[in-house]
């Protein structure tokens, strides 16, 4: 496989040499383009975030800035008066976010190595396989699941393995086509080099191969999560009252009168839910693009 | 698996790894076994078993109220009883099949399947076109290049069920599309409620929400393309439109194809989005009802029949990533040169279209 330049690394990209006369008429339009950009990814954030900001009785004012600022809409998201209960939720979220991404990152770390690195009778046919699972639709898993998940009483209580199984079959394909994806651009020679140089196996993977590997690992693992994190279809069939993630939490949020949506409070709680992983995104930016495009693009 | 074969001989070798110039194949097949076991296998209970498992209960009946006896009675076997009555629309009665009465769930798979294919069709779309804009826009040197990279990664981080929900409000009758909408003189709409405008209120936030993706793989494409090809094709007097179409375009089909692959069976199994934002309703109540929506809604009444029905999704989505893969030129698994497919490897195509730029 042959490297590419991922739009995640910031090698110089290609310039066009505009002639003279259109020059300045082509950057007015290129910046332009890139604050329609930017409008586009932050514009309806932005008004979730102005809206969680917004006193419950200004509903559709439409004031682009912030007015009437109140933190109550925070107050009931995390309310438990109505029935909903966020705060559980987003513990629930992470214990099926976080024990989802170290299963599928313990496993799929050895068949990505393998993937990448070894030759062996069946590679394709596995990758392939892989690859069919990725694609796989979830919601082929619900009918059969159901049945048996309620046959063994895992439809109610704090049951969270109903949540986390289900879950491996989208976050494993995802964990080990991105890995692969990064191991093959790995400088494995160092390994034996190292070697070479007096290190043990362990030591040459510990103080050459580990450190090297982290970015990568920590993209796929933060991917993993993500997709964890945001899944709903299987949630929503799977999940208790106990174990319900933000996710169904959001979706089926009641307010104070039956049919009417309590439009702020949603909003609040959506922005709780959704700030962390923008965080995530604005920190680790250029290796979640990488890690995205790994899958795709590969030379 | 077949590196089982292998492995017999290899055991008389200390340890795999140690040896390893030797018997380099086959201590690697081994080993290569026991890394991959595990996925595979875990892969197998979580996904094929309950696949198996669906189509097993397919062919069985749901156990029900007899309705000429009033009985409950077990399931039993159906033949393909679930599959008529998704595929031509025919309930069975125990007279016989009857085609299914107005209103009931068996009518709805081929709306459903339209709705989906439209969603699908237009969405991915517009995706593309969009896609391709925002990527040429990235494509450049400036600064700020981080920040419009996090920008654009917002939406794709909202999850889904959030972004419904935003979206919801936003199109909510007195919400702020309707309100710029009446900036531009457009009478406000029922976005959630009407057979077309919930629909479109569907590709509105999916689009919002994955053109980012597109935009980025398309992106990751461009970049593969050496400045030399353009500074030849300009300084060969291509047209901008030229050189789009012969030298952009050919170059970044593997990326954009594997883009829309993906996109598409995403849109094909879509759920979240109509579920949530238009309950799946929608004009006379099904306007947004994609097939996944429909397996949901039949589960509760009968998981047998649900299942036939999610396993004609599977083998819908199955065909349409097959095709694509066969015919449309989504390499998603690329193999070395050797290993004898007929698609040349991607170096070989750069190779060839910088020797046409220059050639010309």
């Amino acid at each position: 496989m042959v490297t590419a330049t991922l739009p995640g690394t910031d090698r110089p990209t290609v310039t066009h040499e505009p002639h003279h006369k259109t020059s300045r008429w082509r950057d007015v339009r290129a910046y332009a383009g890139l604050l329609l950009i930017v409008v586009w990814g932050l514009a309806p954030f932005y008004w979730m975030i102005v809206t969680a900001f917004r006193d419950v009785g200004y509903t559709f004012d439409t004031t682009p800035w912030f007015t009437h600022v109140t933190l109550d809409n925070f107050r009931t998201a995390f309310a438990t008066d109505r029935g909903n209960h966020f705060a559980q939720a987003l513990v629930n979220s992470a214990i099926v976010g976080i024990v989802t991404t170290v299963l599928a990152m313990l496993v799929g770390v050895f068949a990505a190595y393998a993937i990448s690195r070894l030759q062996f009778v069946g590679k394709y046919l596995v990758l392939g396989f892989i690859l069919g699972a990725s694609m796989f639709p979830g919601v082929a898993l619900v009918s059969p699941l159901f049945q048996l998940f309620s046959s063994w009483g895992w439809l109610t209580g704090y049951n969270y393995q109903a949540l986390i199984l289900p879950d491996i079959s989208f976050a494993l394909p995802l964990t080990v086509y991105t890995l692969t994806a990064f191991f093959s651009e790995m400088p494995w020679d160092l390994e034996e080099a190292a070697r070479i140089d007096g290190c043990t196996q362990g030591q040459a993977f510990r103080k050459v191969l580990l450190p090297l590997a982290a970015p990568g690992l920590f993209t796929t693992a933060i991917l993993a999560f993500i997709s964890a994190w945001n899944e709903y279809l299987l949630a929503s069939q799977f999940a208790t009252a106990k174990t319900q993630p933000v996710t169904v939490a959001i979706a089926g949020f009641t307010g104070a009168q039956p049919h009417q949506e309590p439009y702020t409070a949603v909003m609040a709680a959506g922005a709780i839910v959704t700030v962390p992983l923008i965080i995530l995104v604005l920190v680790f930016q250029r290796a979640i693009v990488s890690g995205l495009t790994a899958g795709g693009v590969k030379g | 698996m077949s590196t089982t074969v292998q492995s017999a001989e290899t055991r008389t070798t200390s340890r795999p790894g140690r040896r390893r110039r030797r018997t380099a194949n086959t201590g690697q097949g081994r080993r290569a076994f026991f890394l991959v076991a595990p996925t595979v296998l875990l892969l197998g209970v979580v996904i094929v078993y309950p696949l198996a498992k669906a189509i097993i209960l397919s062919f069985q009946k749901d156990a029900g109220l007899d309705p000429s006896t009033g009985m409950f009675v077990e399931g039993g076997s159906a033949g393909l009883d679930n599959y008529k009555h998704w595929l031509l629309a025919q309930c069975s009665t125990p007279t016989g099949s009857i085609p299914c009465p107005p209103g009931n769930i068996g009518s709805l798979f081929w709306p459903s399947l339209g709705v989906t294919a439209f969603f699908t069709v237009v969405s991915v779309g517009i995706e593309v076109i969009l896609g391709l804009w925002f990527a040429t826009i990235m494509n450049r040197e400036f600064r700020g290049r981080g920040l419009i990279r996090a920008a654009i990664l917002v939406p794709w981080a909202i999850p889904t069920a959030v972004t419904a929900k935003l979206w919801f409000f936003i199109f909510a009758y007195n919400g702020i599309f309707n309100r710029l909408l009446g900036v531009v003189g457009v009478n406000p709409l029922i976005w959630t409620g009407d057979t077309w405008p919930s629909r479109f209120a569907v590709i509105i936030a999916d689009v919002w929400k994955t053109t980012p993706f597109m935009a980025l793989l398309i992106l990751a494409g461009l970049q593969l393309i050496s400045a030399d090809v353009y500074e030849a094709a300009e300084i060969d007097g291509a047209s901008r439109w030229q050189t789009f179409r012969r030298i952009t375009l050919p170059m970044i089909k593997v990326p954009l194809m594997v883009a829309v692959l993906f996109r598409t069976l995403d849109v094909l199994r879509i759920f979240d989005l109509p579920y949530i934002l238009t309950g799946g309703g929608g004009g006379s109540g099904h306007a947004t009802t994609t097939l996944s929506i429909l397996v949901i809604k039949q589960i509760r009444e009968g998981f047998h029949s649900a299942s036939a029905l999610s396993t004609i999704v599977f083998l819908i989505i199955a065909l349409v990533a097959f095709l694509f893969i066969r015919f449309g030129g989504a390499d998603v698994v690329q193999r070395p040169p050797k290993s004898g497919r007929d698609e040349k490897p991607a170096l070989a195509k750069t190779a060839t279209v910088e020797s046409t730029a220059e050639g010309n």
